[in-house]
């Protein structure tokens, strides 16, 4: 054996690895079929289901008021904007009109709720890739967001602020005056990530050609959000298919061409500018008024078929709702965003080593519940 | 673009097809053995340019499946629904989609898994969530779980 080994003439063969379903990289229970040739992947086969808690067969029993709380467990991390959408599905479908004062609100924890996602995945995407420091000062920062929802929501994660019609109660008196302290702390602090990992040249090796997703391709693969924009697909629901007060505000789709690793870490750094911007143009602006539209007690879709589309912080989210005129949908299904990013992981990332799947995974964002539902 | 021009370019493509202009999105509806033809030709012509499919789903309507696609352009900003009934419940079977836009590939798998509708020529038809010794299909209306109880 060893003479074989240093004459050269061990053969060379390929061989299975299962990254995870415990692999911190992989953010969650995802597991992946790693063919490897050396330490190069030559195929990536993820396979789903650790948590498949079959929400789209619970709704079938729930109410739309109840299934408000099952979106929260898709993808937790944008379980605000993910309310929104069932709400805007329930509203357009009975045309219920929703106070000004609940869209200004709606939006402005919208973006709140993107810049903490956003905080986040800039937390663990400098950890998968070693550098533990950012870690802490993304969670410096991202407690500021959660201690906002927990005042106004009376949650901090799971917000479920969002009922059909408006909002589970009004904003806290204090709301405007922190997050226009969130703001002017922030605006300094986001420099601070630039300083800290942007410009690091460990970091930009290890990013930049990296996992690349050309633009045709991020189309056919549906591969949307960030993710999508960074390798130049206008896919930002916002702009294309305004909802809430998304329509009133001036804000800037964020793309990036390069398609590469380094195009989606700078597509959400500069996304954070972006909701800020959004949010100093509203929050002033609050209407006066109800903070939710008379409801019928019991809420019933007329006969037919509904589909909202929203921007959640990972891509486009969707809804699409099969009602027979009962109070429970006859059929519910969740178009939900990593789903579809998940599949082109293996396109991005045969021909890869091991490390940059790492990188590749992380640029991508990956919340597992909401591949699984 | 408007609906009803729409309507027009997409039914001289194809014959046998109903169009229905009046719902929140238009809805287009075809024979499962045209599915193919119909996806190809909305994403290759020139005026319709459907290259981005947003949602793959199935309904159960007791008596027979629906596949909906939800298609969007991104040159045009349209977007429509193709809807195929498929009659057959004990053995449901259509075309993949998957050669015209890829991404349809997990979304059918899902189907596959939950709805138990087959698909021709899909690259790696497996189940993609339950496990390969589940019996039944769970988002059929006549599944029933006596372990996991859901009724209440």
């Amino acid at each position: 054996m060893a003479e074989e080994i240093i004459s050269g003439q061990l053969e060379e063969q390929e061989f299975s690895i299962n990254m995870g379903p415990q692999h911190p990289s992989t953010h969650g229970v995802l597991r992946m079929v790693l063919k490897l040739k050396g330490e190069t992947v030559k195929e990536v086969k993820p396979q789903l289901g650790y948590i498949h808690r079959g929400i789209e067969k619970m709704t079938e029993k729930l109410t739309y008021p109840q299934i408000i709380h099952l979106t929260d467990r898709l993808d937790y991390l944008s379980a605000h904007i993910l309310n929104e959408a069932v709400c805007l599905t329930v509203e357009n479908a009975i045309e219920v009109e929703v106070p000004e004062r609940v869209k200004y609100i709606r939006t402005i924890m919208d973006e709140l709720n993107r810049i903490a996602s956003h905080q986040l995945w800039w937390c663990a995407f400098g950890m998968d890739l070693g550098a533990l420091t950012s870690f802490f000062y993304g969670l410096r920062d991202r407690e500021k967001i959660l201690d906002i929802f927990e005042e106004s929501c009376g949650a901090r994660l799971l917000v479920s602020y969002n009922v059909p019609g408006g909002l589970m109660n009004d904003i806290h008196p204090n709301f405007q005056k922190r997050v226009k302290e969130f703001i002017t702390y922030f605006r300094k602090k986001l420099p601070e990530y630039d300083a800290l990992l942007t410009g690091n040249p460990i970091m930009q090796e290890r990013t930049k050609g990296v996992g690349m997703l050309t633009k045709e391709q991020a189309i056919a693969y549906g591969v949307t959000g960030p993710s999508g924009r960074g390798s130049g697909f206008s896919c930002d629901v916002r702009k294309h298919q305004p909802y809430s007060a998304y329509s009133k505000v001036d804000f800037k789709e964020i793309l990036y061409p390069e398609g590469d690793t380094f195009a989606r870490y700078k597509v959400r750094i500069d996304e954070m500018w972006e909701s800020m911007k959004i949010i100093e143009q509203l929050i002033d602006n609050i209407p006066e008024g109800d903070y939710t539209a008379k409801m019928k007690a019991v809420i019933k879709l007329p006969v037919g078929e509904y589909y909202q589309r929203v921007e959640a912080a990972r891509g486009e989210f969707g809804v699409y709702v099969v009602s027979d005129g009962n109070k429970t949908p006859y059929r519910m299904k969740f178009r939900s965003p990593n789903f579809s990013n998940l599949s082109a992981i293996n396109l991005m990332a045969s021909g890869q080593k091991i490390a940059d799947l790492v990188a590749i995974g992380g640029s991508m964002d990956f919340v597992i519940p909401d591949m699984d539902r | 673009m408007e609906k009803e021009k729409l309507k027009d370019i997409i039914q001289s493509m194809i014959s046998d097809v109903e169009i229905l202009t009046d719902k929140q999105f238009l809805e287009v509806t075809v024979r499962t053995d045209q599915v193919l033809k119909m996806a190809e030709l909305l994403k290759n012509s020139s005026e319709t340019s459907f290259d981005y499919l947003f949602c793959e789903s199935a309904v159960d309507f007791n008596d027979h499946f629906m596949m909906v696609y939800h298609l969007d352009s991104t040159k045009f900003r349209h977007q429509i629904v193709l809807k195929t009934k498929i009659a057959d419940r004990e053995n449901p079977v259509v075309d993949s989609v998957c050669a015209v836009w890829i991404g349809a590939e997990y979304h059918e798998r899902e189907i596959f898994d939950l709805f138990g509708i087959r698909f021709n020529n899909h690259p790696d038809l497996r189940k993609i969530f339950l496990d390969n010794d589940w019996v039944g299909f769970p988002l059929r209306k006549d599944y029933t779980d006596p372990i996991n109880i859901v009724e209440r």
